[in-house]
């Protein structure tokens, strides 16, 4: 067969699926420095509020207190933060209308990007939990199986989210919009002070303070992550994902 | 392979079941009350090189990225490749290949990179080094998209577009900022596909592109189709009159005439001196602008 006769056809899902992560990691590397900048604001906080009485907090273990708040805030910062503006400016640059020609279907762009957001965090959670543990932070062990599964749902979550507002917004109002809530989530979600009690409807509005508050539970009393918790995170992780794979643009 | 083997069985399958790449019957798109497309039906061939002309805001784009699956329609009925392009999924898009118009690149690849990205969607996609090559970008093979000049990015395009071996392929405006060479290079290309059997649909504003490469072309103009036809006979260009001109005793004459042939003999009889003879029919240029100019 002539290399010019048409050979038309789809690689299987699964390969389009591993191809586009792939894409998103190399992307990701090749920013590498806003990935290590990514990490300052939590590296100042689990340095700052961990060691030093700058803050009121309701233990004497701020270490313990503090490093599952900055691990959770890391996740936020990376799938939520990051990921809004990295993708709004995609978007209004023209890189995904591109993708929007090829088989790569909607939902297959959102779980790559998904994916590739999960390994970043890996990889940066790792590196704050060895500051953490280099400067004294001394966490049970034994729960860190529910300790990952929230942390699954929340990167969902906030990468839905993500998606959906880069989809939705200008880029510069996605950046904006993506800030603003970093802010917020930052000072009102129990890192570096008590959260305020809202009770169990605050688990679903504050999602960074109801994966602080699961990451403490089971990283410094070893305990089981409260039902309230899991429920607040799950319907994020489905929610957002969901409604994004309905709206996303790829222009 | 063996996916690969299947997927080529349900293209002929598909292709027997469907003779005409392209149907477009009454296609309408409507912005804010405005028709931006107010009623077009089209036909492309399988295997054809079908052009679209018209000037910008014409409807052109719109048409294309409806038929690609990008836009929705308002109204009218569309068949490409034998589905709807509004519903059709990922399996159809795959076996179309897009040169879209403003897409801008992942800035942070290289060429290689980019094309063997979108290669990895395809099964029996050309190896990315084979399109580079194809579209002249060797040289730029391991340069970042966003280093390139606006006629190599464009080639970039190109290679993404082709780099699936789709059997159809839409390119909108693909040589702009194309230097000369490259675009008789690109020429080349474009006629090798179609000689293998891919269908090609071209807008363009080169008006020595439409004819150089086009089977059919049509003009589009306010939204609606004013002509369709071969590059020789598009607008009763074969049929328009020539137009003769020459000197005779230090005058410059010239007539119009259907045929120009007895008109000739006549000056031979006279002894006209036919030194400074010119005949001339309409260019494709001038055919176009006095359709697209009827319309305003």
């Amino acid at each position: 067969m002539s290399t010019f006769a048409p050979a038309p056809g789809r690689a299987p899902m699964r390969t389009i699926l591993a191809t586009q992560i792939r894409m998103e990691l190399l992307l990701t590397a090749r920013r590498g420095e806003a990935v290590v900048l990514a990490m300052g604001v939590p590296l100042l906080v689990l340095l700052g509020a961990g060691l030093f009485d700058v803050t009121n907090l309701p233990t004497t273990d701020r270490l313990g207190y503090v490093v599952p708040g900055v691990l959770a805030l890391t996740v936020m910062s990376t799938a939520f933060t990051g990921q809004a503006i990295t993708t709004g400016y995609e978007r209004s640059y023209g890189v995904l209308k591109r993708l929007g020609a090829s088989p790569l279907t909607r939902p297959g762009l959102l779980l790559a990007k998904t994916a590739a957001v999960l390994v970043q965090i890996a990889v940066q959670v790792l590196v704050l939990a060895l500051v953490g543990l280099a400067v004294g932070w001394r966490p049970e062990a034994g729960a860190l199986l529910p300790a990952l599964g929230v942390t699954v749902l929340a990167t969902a979550g906030y990468s839905g989210l993500a998606l959906l507002l880069a989809s939705i917004l200008k880029p510069e109002t996605t950046t904006g919009a993506a800030t603003l809530i970093y802010v917020v989530m930052l000072s009102v979600g129990g890192i570096m002070f008590g959260a305020p009690d809202l009770g169990t409807a605050g688990w679903f509005l504050l999602p960074l303070a109801a994966h602080a508050e699961a990451l403490r539970e089971t990283l410094m009393y070893g305990g089981s992550v409260p039902a309230g918790i899991w429920l607040a995170l799950a319907v994020w992780a489905i929610a957002w994902p969901a409604l994004a794979a309905r709206k996303f643009r790829w222009e | 392979m063996t996916a690969a083997r299947s997927s080529l069985t349900w293209w002929k399958q598909s292709t027997i079941r469907c003779m005409e790449a392209i149907e477009v019957t009454g296609l309408r798109k409507t912005y804010g009350g405005r028709d931006a497309v107010a009623g077009i039906d089209l036909v492309v061939a399988r295997g054809e090189i079908f052009s679209l002309l018209g000037p910008n805001g014409a409807g052109k784009t719109t048409t294309v990225e409806i038929l690609e699956g990008h836009r929705r329609r308002t109204a009218g009925d569309v068949r490409v490749l034998g589905e709807d392009p509004g519903r059709a999924g990922s399996a159809w898009r795959a076996r179309i290949g897009i040169v879209l118009q403003d897409a801008d690149d992942a800035a942070d690849l290289t060429v290689h990179e980019m094309v063997r990205h979108i290669a990895g969607f395809y099964p029996e996609a050309r190896k990315a080094d084979e399109v580079i090559e194809l579209v002249g970008l060797s040289e730029k093979r391991n340069s970042k998209i966003r280093t390139l000049s606006g006629g190599q990015r464009r080639r970039v395009d190109v290679a993404l577009g082709i780099v699936g071996r789709p059997e159809l392929l839409f390119l909108d405006e693909p040589t702009t900022g194309f230097d000369p060479e490259a675009r008789r290079q690109f020429w080349d290309l474009i006629r090798t596909l179609a000689a293998d059997g891919t269908t090609i649909v071209l807008t363009t504003h080169y008006l020595d592109e439409a004819e150089a490469l086009a089977d059919r072309l049509a003009v589009v103009a306010e939204g609606r189709i004013v002509a369709e036809g071969t590059p020789a006979t598009l607008g009763g260009r074969a049929a328009a009159e020539a137009r003769v001109s020459w000197t005779e005793n230090g005058t410059a004459r010239t007539e119009q005439v259907p045929d120009p042939t007895d008109l000739i003999r006549r000056l031979l009889a006279d002894g006209v001196d036919l030194t400074t003879l010119t005949i001339t029919r309409p260019t494709l240029e001038d055919t176009y602008l006095s359709l697209i100019g009827a319309t305003r």
